[in-house]
Order: structure tokens, then sequence, then C-alpha cells
């Protein structure tokens, strides 16, 4: 028999290492990658993989001469940005509204605009590709920062509203007999108090943006092109070279990943928002 | 001069009536208390005088302006709400200041206003402190200090104290009537606490289903209710209502047959009833006292008692199975399940008739209506 110490620290063991297991699981494919950067082509393909080897920066420096990083990493921030600060100022008054004043049919449209996320984007490639065709917005950093916008708004809406949820609205109408209007309200009150809550939609819009592929692939080729296109041209003409993508998907990937991790703490609040009450 | 005059007043949402026209005068310096039991409209009331909801149809005048479609923050009430409200991201000096800085006053002004709420209030110490590390009796007093701050016409406290313990409540009771007293000022006060409507008023205003049953102040509701649902209403422990049926009445006296057994007569007015008709005995406990069991018709077994020291609150229960308490001596040494009788005070015993009205004192008829 194990007394209740034994059994409960057991218990901790156990689900320890699970959580372990799954994390480097979730881990090990970019420490593949930042691996296999550091590697030769021919190494990048021997079987079986190798583990140890002397690390070599030539896929780095062709990178660097074959393509202007710093272009496409620029492309990425601008829009990256653009579109979360787009967002933000659509994002805000929708669930202030939807949050404070509540009507018959705000569940009903929170949960719709979140259906618009279930519907395949490539269902809206060509109409989508024709209208930035006739409105010149192809291969424009404008094009992507409104795609984006407009693809992430469900999700940041429903983040800011269950962040405004969580704020007694007796606060608000405080301010309102203060004498406060509905803009000061907002700034000097509502965003104050939720800039936890707001935080972590900022963040994650941040890296959804960042990550997004399927629409910069197909609405850009090179002045507007971010990060994403760059690791796909990487991908075909010459074949395929593990070593150089790997490279490349490395600094993609690099930038957002440290930007997450410095983070980490508001991205999970903000995640698990309205999960414990 | 602070003057609330309600007109008419009605409130409905999505088709329910809530407010169902509601007049009211309210006068300077008044401490007036809503009361009544949850849902009955009070803070619904409140919150139509602050302005924070929309009136359907009726008005409301401060000082003779018709302040029925004036903003909120142009009223010129202040409003202290139940869960305080405080900005929690502003210190104690921030909150207080708030308003006042929106509408533009000088720095020195606030200041010296600040101050002067945190001394009534015995806060300077907290000034820079943000809400979440105050006691629950502070961040209430900041709420106070917040509407103090703007020397507002009328004061509006949405059920300040439930959030409190029963300490703290007692002490911040007192608090609010002493600051009532210091600063003269118009109050309304919203709660569903009887106590602190008896304890705190000038005026107490008994809300019931969206009306207004009965105003006046803590004694005469207490002495002379209008009708059964404030008599059960008003007063700890409640009036015991007996059922039974008249027996005779005219304009001098009612004879009224308990169903509990015993006959009684009362000087009251009763020329609105007839013999047989359903009447309602109301007795505060108070006005009985318990006897040996032969020394009244109105025979009882004694239930539980509550020994208070000063008082017993004695629950005894009729031969019909009415339950009533009784206030005896604190002494008292009744046991559970005693045969006992009951000799009720009838110069101070309530009748009400079938639809709940109070019967009149004989010749009073003319106040009463």
């Amino acid at each position: 028999m194990l007394t209740l110490k034994q059994t409960r620290s057991l218990r901790t063991l156990v689900l320890g290492s699970l959580a372990w297991l799954l994390a480097l699981t979730l881990f090990f494919p970019i420490f593949w990658m930042v691996l296999t950067s550091f590697k030769t082509e021919v190494e990048a393909f021997a079987t079986p993989p190798q583990l140890f080897f002397s690390p070599t920066l030539e896929n780095y420096l062709h990178i660097d001469s074959r393509s202007d990083y710093f272009h496409f990493a620029w492309n990425s921030l601008v829009i990256s940005f653009g579109s979360t600060l787009a967002g933000m100022l659509l994002a805000v008054p929708a669930a202030y509204s939807m949050a404070f004043f509540e009507t018959r049919r705000t569940k009903s449209t929170l949960l719709w605009m979140l259906s618009t996320k279930m519907l395949p984007p490539v269902g809206v490639l060509v109409p989508i590709y024709l209208l930035f065709k006739s409105a010149g917005l192809l291969d424009t950093r404008l094009g992507l920062v409104i795609v984006y916008t407009l693809i992430n708004l469900p999700i940041m809406v429903w983040m800011v509203y269950t962040a405004f949820k969580e704020i007694p609205k007796d606060i608000l109408e405080a301010a309102r007999l203060d004498g406060a209007t509905t803009t000061q309200e907002i700034c000097r009150v509502l965003l104050p108090i939720s800039k936890g809550g707001l935080a972590s939609t900022i963040l994650l819009s941040l890296i959804l943006c960042w990550n997004e592929a399927f629409w910069s692939l197909n609405l850009t080729s090179s002045a507007a092109a971010p990060l994403t296109a760059l690791v796909a041209s990487y991908s075909s003409p010459e074949g395929l070279f593990w070593a150089k993508l790997s490279a490349v998907s490395t600094l993609a990937c690099a930038p957002i990943l440290i930007f997450g991790w410095l983070c980490q703490k508001q991205l999970v609040r903000g995640l698990s928002f309205g999960a414990v009450k | 001069m602070s003057d609330l005059t309600i007109k008419n007043l009605k409130k409905g949402f999505d088709g329910t009536e809530i407010i169902k026209g509601i007049d009211l005068e309210i006068k300077d310096h008044e401490f007036v208390v809503f009361v009544g039991p949850s849902g009955c409209g009070k803070s619904t009331l409140l919150r139509l005088i602050a302005g924070l909801e929309e009136v359907t149809s009726g008005h409301i005048h401060l000082d003779g302006q018709d302040i029925t479609d004036v903003a909120p923050a142009k009223r010129n009430l202040a409003m202290v709400f139940q869960t305080y409200a405080l900005y929690p991201h502003m210190s104690v000096s921030k909150n207080m200041s708030f308003a006042l800085s929106l509408a533009g006053a000088d720095k020195a002004e606030i200041e010296r206003k600040v101050k002067e709420a945190a001394r009534i209030l015995e806060l300077e110490h907290l000034l820079e402190r943000k809400p979440k590390a105050l006691s629950g009796g502070q961040r209430q007093r900041v709420a106070i200090g917040r509407a103090i701050v703007r020397h507002p016409k009328v004061f509006l406290f949405d059920e300040p104290l439930s959030n409190l313990d029963a300490a703290l409540r007692v002490q911040m009771r007192l608090e609010l009537a002493r600051l009532h007293k210091e600063l003269n000022a118009t109050m309304i006060y919203v709660t569903h606490d009887q106590v602190e409507a008896m304890t705190l008023a000038d005026k107490v205003v008994v809300f019931n289903g969206g009306r207004v049953e009965q105003v006046g102040s803590p004694l005469e509701l207490y002495h002379h209710p209008l009708n059964q649902f404030v008599a059960g209403f008003i007063g700890t422990p409640k009036m015991a209502f007996l059922g039974g049926s008249v027996k005779a009445a005219d304009a001098s006296g009612v004879t009224v047959a308990l169903a509990c057994g015993p006959e009684y007569c009362l000087p009251l007015d009763g020329s609105a009833l007839k013999a047989g008709d359903r009447v309602t005995l109301g007795v505060r406990p108070e006005h009985l006292q318990i006897a040996a069991a032969e020394h009244s018709p109105f025979k009882v077994r004694l239930d539980v008692s509550e020994h208070l020291g000063a008082d017993t609150y004695c629950y005894v229960r009729t031969e019909s199975g009415e339950l009533l308490t009784v206030r005896a001596p604190g002494d008292f040494a009744g046991q559970f399940g005693e045969r006992a009788s009951l000799i009720p005070d009838l110069a101070h015993c309530h009748l009400f008739d079938a639809d709940g009205r109070t019967l009149p004192k004989p010749g009073a008829s003319a106040r009463a209506a």
C-alpha cells in the first residue's frame, strides 16, 4: 500500500514525465530544423541522420548572397504590426459594444464571426485574387494588411470580448457618472484595466500574421513578400535543398519564436481566459 | 437646494414592466432609504435617477429642472456601487480625483478637495495605494470619497454595505449616518436589509413588485403599516400573522375569531367589514406575552428559543400549526414542547382585510385613505 504522500509524488512524477515527453515531441522538429541548418547538404540527406557533425555557416552565407533577408523580414514586420493595429482598432469598439451593450443577437453574432474561420481559405482565393487585381492590391503590403486583418478579426474580437467580459459593468458606469465620454471611458478606464487581455490578443495576432503563408504566397511575388514567401522560394526550382531550407526557415521563425518566448506569460494568460473563473 | 421629484415613472425591459408608475418626493437634506425584497425595482429606480437606465415614461425633476433626458454626468449626482466599482489601475487619490480631472478642474483645487474628502473618511494615509491593497471597508470609504469630492446635489447608494462582513457593516452604517449629518446632503440609499433602512433613514420607501407600498418615517412604518406587506417586511423578528374571520364588526370595533381558537375584540374601525369576512391578525413579538396554559384561551406549544441575553425570542406553535415569535425576558426558562398560552396586547394588534389592507383605528379612516 502506498501512503497518500507516495501516491501524490508518484502522480507528480508520471504527469511531469508525460508533460516533458509531449513538450519534447513538439519541440523536436524545431530542434532538428536548427540542427540541419548547420549541416552541409550531404550531411542533411545522410541516413542514418547524424547528430554529431562539424557545423558550418555556409547555408546562411548562401541565403545572404542569394536574397535580401532584411527586405522580407521588414515586410513581415510591417504587415504583422500593421494588420494587428488595424485589427485592434476594429476589435476594441466591436468587443466593447458586444460586452457592455449586449442584445439578444450578440451571442449568435460572435458565433457567426467565429464560423467564418471554418471556411477553407482556398474557397475564396479566386474572388479575392480578382478583387485584389482590380483594386491594384496584388503584391502590396497594404493588400496583405487588409487580408490578415480580416482573417484574424473574428479571433481578436472574441479574445477582446472575453477580456472585457471580466470587467464589472459597474466600473464603466462609475466612469460615466464621473463625466467620462465614451472615448474617455474606453481609453482611460477600460483599456488600462484590460491590458493583460489586450496584450495577449496583440501577441497572438502578431504570431498568426507572421506565420501566415497561404495568402502571402498567393497574393505577393516580391515587393511585398514576407518571410513565409522567402521560405517557400527555397523549395521548388532547384530541387530540395534541406540544409538551405532549414537555414531560411530558422531565420524566418527565429524573431517570432524569441518574441513569443519573451512574452509567453502574457500569451498563456490570454489563451486561458475564461477557462478558469 | 436639492429637491428630487419623481412623477409617474415607468420602466420596462423587453415588454416586462419593472417600475409600474412611481410618484415620489425627496426633500433637501433628507436621508431616504428604498427598501424591498430583491427584484422589487428599487435598484432600477436608483439607476433611473442616476441616468444609467433610460426611462420608459414619466419624469424626474431635480430642483425644478427636468433631468429625465440629461446625461448621467450632467445630473450632478454621485453614486456609490455595491461592488465599490473603483478603478483598479488608479491610486486612491486618482480614483477620487478622476471626475474632477475629467471636468478640467485645476490641480490645486483637485488636491484640496481630495484632501478634504480623505480627512472626512480617514483615508489620508492610503492616498497612494491601489484599490487591491485595501480592505473591504477601506474600499467602501474610497467609493464614498469619490462621491464626496464632486459635491453632488444627491448621493445615491446602491446596497453599499452588502459586501461587508457583519461587524464592518454595523461600523460603516454608523459612519454613513455621521457623514449624512456632517455633509448635510441629500442621500438616497437602496437596501434589502430593513435594519439598515430603520437605522439610517429619515424617510423609508417600501417597494414591492415595482410599486411603492408606503412612504414614511421608520417608526411610522413600524407602528402604522398601511398593509400586510409593509407590516411583514418592517421589523425583526417579523410580525406574526394569524388567519381568522369576522364575527361582528362596526365603526368602533371588530370581533375576530382566529383559526387557532380564541376570539378577540379589537378597537378598530370595522365599518367596511361584515360578519364572515376573512381577515388576518398581525401582532409583533413584543406585543405578545407568554403565560401559563390555563391563563388564556390562546393555547400554544413552545418551540425552540433563542437566548440573546437581554431578550429571548421564543418560537411558539398555535393549535392550528402557525408559528409565532414572542419576545420574552432574557431569563425566560420555557422548555421545548411545553404547553403555554399567549396574551396579545390588543391595542397594538393590526388587522388586515382580505386584500391585505390595514384596518384603520376608529375615527382615523380619513387619514388611512
